[in-house]
């Protein structure tokens, strides 16, 4: 984009109020245009991460999406950490979808898998000693001395010997025009002063004043409010439809119809009115024949009848270790076990959304997406522009799991704003939320164990029948029917058994299948670690002794395994009625104990009382947001293992609000606690791995107050009856 | 036929269908967006605003009904974050995404307003109607407990006269984005 479009657009967006908002990208600087901003008022762009005005305010562009996850300000330590800036000046913006921002963990621009602080880890700290050292570089050109004469304390380069003192915002100028150094030395460990320590979220202010700017907050001039009814069949289409009714209310500007698929197809029908309220409303009188599909015969029973008999076949190995057939053969003791998991819905808080501005060269998105690249490229096809002229503005995200890696709701808003030859925002009422999602996979799992006469397990054995997400997210990944997200928590089992077979059935069902917080080990965490649990009891062995006995070769997840008994008090007396369970496990390379504390009243509904989470995931960045999403995370695990699940009837969602799908709320929610195991190895990210201990911890607790095993979540009363 | 009530504290007149509710008058036609929609059933509370001082869901309030009433939204609930339950949510750093905390932080606020010295069971009950996803509940009963000590600390300062306990908030934010420190 040319740099007068550039200005032309801030001011629009000043004018608009859009900008006044903490994070709203309007951030159009790219690297390479340095010679023109150097010319105005902006800040001097050091790099693709840092800028720095003449006022020394220090900007840090957030290549990833915020979703709570705490980003925003762990990527400004990082970086903040090498530029020795004054942290009380630091500003963020969300990043402008561009190469620069990739993570290379996805070859595209998105957040997910845990990943932001592990890629993040090198790029920030260097962006940050890159512009600390250019800073400095102008300082001693000024000064007519040697950089290696100078120092940077606070946002301030110092002359050394004579305390002579410069200013980052003086600098800067200079500064951007230099080039950058190539290979920067990063500080030690023991250098750091900011990595490390509790520091307080910079998002924190806006977020209690209403002033965060979410996707759903976007104010355009001109703006129109759409929703749409989709088919509520999965693989279903529209027949035909008549708006008529719908046009002649109040408000409403015009009924769009929506296409999706290729070839495309009629999916839903949009009502674009002044107002999301009319929206809404105006749906009820579109009269829509729907054409519902193969899919309107798929049910809960039929999806589960499927899994079952598939994994009666033998599916394809996922891991392969010694004979587990012989070993099985030869066992003192066999033990078998069938486990089952729900589909389950993101429900974010925010609905999805997104808002659109297509114009004839020239798109706009101001949308609360976890994936930049796909969005970028989906509304530059939609408008019909080259992909340079098509720009992706990122909101804060209300929660994400995994939800907004899809861009549906990009799509959506495009069409209309092409249609409707403006700025269109489109809102999705809860029940389209949560009705059209792109689910966590429902599965179906067959394990089986054989031990020796002395208990220890000398193999293991597990055939997965479940959805792919992979097969909708990413089909190319597909490698001879293997999804290794529908396998993993059960397929890397840490455990030292020498005799081991895991293989998957992969199940293409008509359900859209989307990655959600910690993704396959949500349900195969579940299974694999009451497993484990059952398994003990067959040895007769403390479920934490027995697991301790078996990590041997494991110190990380010893490590983890140890602090949480530790600090949970395993073996020590417990009030009446109260009763403990233990689980471990790795995600995303983050290694996760917790021990539950619960009790069961006379008609069985669980209550939870505490749980200790003891956790590593490598050198701390801010050991707050790693508690803070620990306990999210738990929470979350807590909400799959005791309240939510969705079901399939006819082809289509049954549950639609938080009265039929309910979160868990305060009253339920335990005391928790959290330690951190100390590691020097590389960070990696605490988003998700603390939700798939919760289920089995919580089903192992189960068993220790009752004696009966449960294998199949949510755990409801009726099934401890 | 316009209605007319107070919003955060000045007269508001707003000329749109009486069925609608509050929560889309606030956010479409006032273009007030810190009330957020979740549920558009009075289910998870992101909506809730005080209606006369009463924690009320205003995604299920028709704006007729408000005719007369005064209406507190979180843009209204202070200028600066002062208010004590805001100052405690950032003493204890409580939002994660966020979206649900415009909707915590005015069940809190009025449940404060009476309850100044609340139990766990009954933060609990008063907070069960606010869902958050991402967790914070943990953080939010610490804080309401906080913001009680500070609701407690400034009403005893505005008695005697004497200096509160924390500076303003303005000041506040400064020290906390300091934290690392």
């Amino acid at each position: 984009m040319s740099a007068v479009t550039t200005s032309i657009d801030r001011r629009r967006f000043l004018k608009t109020g859009l900008a006044g908002a903490t994070g709203l990208v309007v951030g159009f600087y790219l690297p390479g245009r340095r010679e023109v901003l150097a010319a105005s008022a902006e800040p001097a762009v050091l790099n693709a991460f840092i800028h720095v005005s003449p006022e020394d305010r220090v900007t840090i562009l957030i290549s990833k999406s915020e979703m709570g996850q705490g980003v925003v300000t762990s990527l400004s330590m990082l970086a903040a950490e090498e530029l020795e800036c004054d942290w009380k000046k630091i500003r963020t913006e969300f990043a402008p979808e561009d190469k620069v921002y990739y993570d290379p963990a996805f070859g595209m621009q998105g957040t997910g898998g845990s990943q932001s602080i592990h890629s993040g880890w090198v790029p920030m700290r260097q962006a940050g000693a890159t512009a600390r050292e250019m800073l400095m570089a102008a300082a001693a050109q000024k000064w007519g001395v040697d950089a290696s004469e100078c120092h940077a304390e606070n946002g301030v380069v110092v002359h050394t010997a004579t305390k002579r003192r410069l200013t980052y915002g003086s600098l800067a100028e200079a500064a951007g025009k230099l080039s950058p150094p190539t290979n920067v030395k990063l500080k030690d460990p023991s250098e750091f002063k900011l990595i490390g320590k509790p520091t307080k979220r910079l998002d924190t202010p806006d977020k209690l004043r209403g002033k965060a700017m979410f996707g759903v907050d976007v104010r355009l001039p001109g703006m129109l409010h759409a929703s749409v009814e989709h088919c509520p069949t999965f693989g279903g289409k529209v027949a035909s439809f008549d708006g008529t009714k719908a046009k002649a209310i109040p408000g409403v500007k015009d009924v769009v119809p929506i296409m999706t698929g290729q070839p495309p197809v009629m999916t839903g029908v949009a009502v674009v009115a002044d107002n999301t309220w009319t929206a809404f409303q105006a749906r009820k009188a579109l009269d829509i024949k729907w054409d519902e599909g193969p899919t309107a015969n798929v049910s809960n029973a039929s999806i589960f009848q499927e899994f079952e008999q598939r994994a009666q076949k033998e599916g394809v190995v996922a891991r392969k270790e010694g004979d587990a057939a012989a070993a099985m053969a030869n066992a003192a003791q066999k033990i078998e076990a069938v486990y089952r998991a729900p589909y389950q819905a993101h429900a974010t808080m925010e609905p999805m959304n997104c808002v659109a501005d297509v114009r004839p060269d020239r798109v706009d998105l101001w949308a609360p997406t976890q994936f930049q690249t796909p969005s970028r490229q989906i509304a530059a096809a939609i408008a019909g522009v080259k992909p340079e002229q098509s720009f992706v503005h990122t909101t804060y995200l209300g929660g994400g799991f995994g939800r907004r890696g899809w861009s549906d709701f990009v799509m959506e808003a495009c069409q209309l704003s092409k249609a409707m030859k403006a700025p269109v925002q489109v809102t999705w009422k809860r029940e389209d939320d949560m009705q059209h999602d792109y689910y966590r996979p429902a599965s179906y799992i067959k394990m089986a164990a054989g031990l020796d006469a002395s208990g220890k397990p000398t193999a293991f054995t597990a055939r997965v029948a479940c959805d792919s997400i992979m097969s909708w997210f990413f089909p190319g990944s597909i490698k001879n029917g293997m999804d290794d997200s529908s396998v993993e928590g059960v397929a890397d089992i840490a455990y030292d058994v020498p005799n081991i077979l895991v293989d998957y059935q992969l199940v293409a069902g008509p359900i859209p299948m989307g990655f959600w917080r910690s993704v396959g080990a949500s349900q195969n965490g579940f299974f694999s670690e009451s497993f484990v649990d059952e398994l003990a009891a067959a040895a007769k062995k403390d479920p934490y002794e027995f697991r301790r006995d078996l990590l041997s070769k494991k110190p990380r997840h010893l490590g983890v395994l140890n602090m949480a008994a530790e600090k949970a008090g395993w073996g020590k007396p417990l009030p009446k009625g109260v009763y403990r369970g233990i689980a471990v496990l790795e995600a995303f390379d983050t290694y996760v104990a917790e021990v539950v504390e619960l009790s069961l009243d006379k008609d069985n509904n669980v209550k939870v009382h505490r749980i200790v989470c003891a956790l590593d995931c490598g050198q701390v960045v801010n050991p707050s947001i790693i508690e803070q999403q620990a306990m999210g995370a738990m929470v979350f695990g807590l909400t799959q293992t005791l309240k939510t699940e969705i079901t399939i009837d006819k082809g289509r969602v049954v549950q639609a609000n938080f009265d039929t799908n309910e979160p868990l709320r305060m009253n339920e929610c335990p005391k928790m606690e959290v330690y951190i195991v100390p590691s020097k190895e590389v960070p990696r990210g605490m988003g998700e791995p603390a939700v798939p201990p919760v289920a089995p911890a919580i089903a192992n607790a189960i068993f220790a107050a009752t004696g009966k095993r449960i294998r199949k979540l949510p755990i409801r009363p009726e099934d401890l009856a | 036929m316009a209605i007319h009530f107070t919003l955060n504290g000045k007269a508001q007149a707003l000329d749109v269908n009486p069925d609608m509710p509050l929560l889309w008058a606030l956010r479409d036609a006032l273009n007030m967006t810190g009330t957020k929609f979740g549920c558009g059933m009075a289910l998870c509370g992101a909506c809730t605003v005080h209606i006369n001082g009463e924690a009320t869901r205003s995604c299920i309030t028709p704006v007729s009904s408000i005719a007369g009433k005064k209406v507190t939204t979180i843009e209204g609930l202070s200028a600066d974050n002062s208010h004590p339950v805001q100052r405690a949510w950032m003493e204890i750093d409580v939002p994660q995404c966020g979206y649900c905390q415009s909707g915590q932080i005015m069940s809190a606020s009025a449940f404060l307003a009476k309850t100044p010295h609340p139990t766990d069971a009954q933060i609990d009950d008063a907070m069960a109607g606010n869902i958050c996803r991402c967790g914070t509940y943990n953080q939010i009963r610490k804080a309401i407990h906080r913001a009680a000590q500070l609701q407690a600390a400034g009403a005893k300062s505005a008695n005697s006269g004497e200096a509160p306990e924390i500076e303003s908030a303005e000041q506040h934010a400064d020290v906390l984005a300091g934290g690392a420190e």
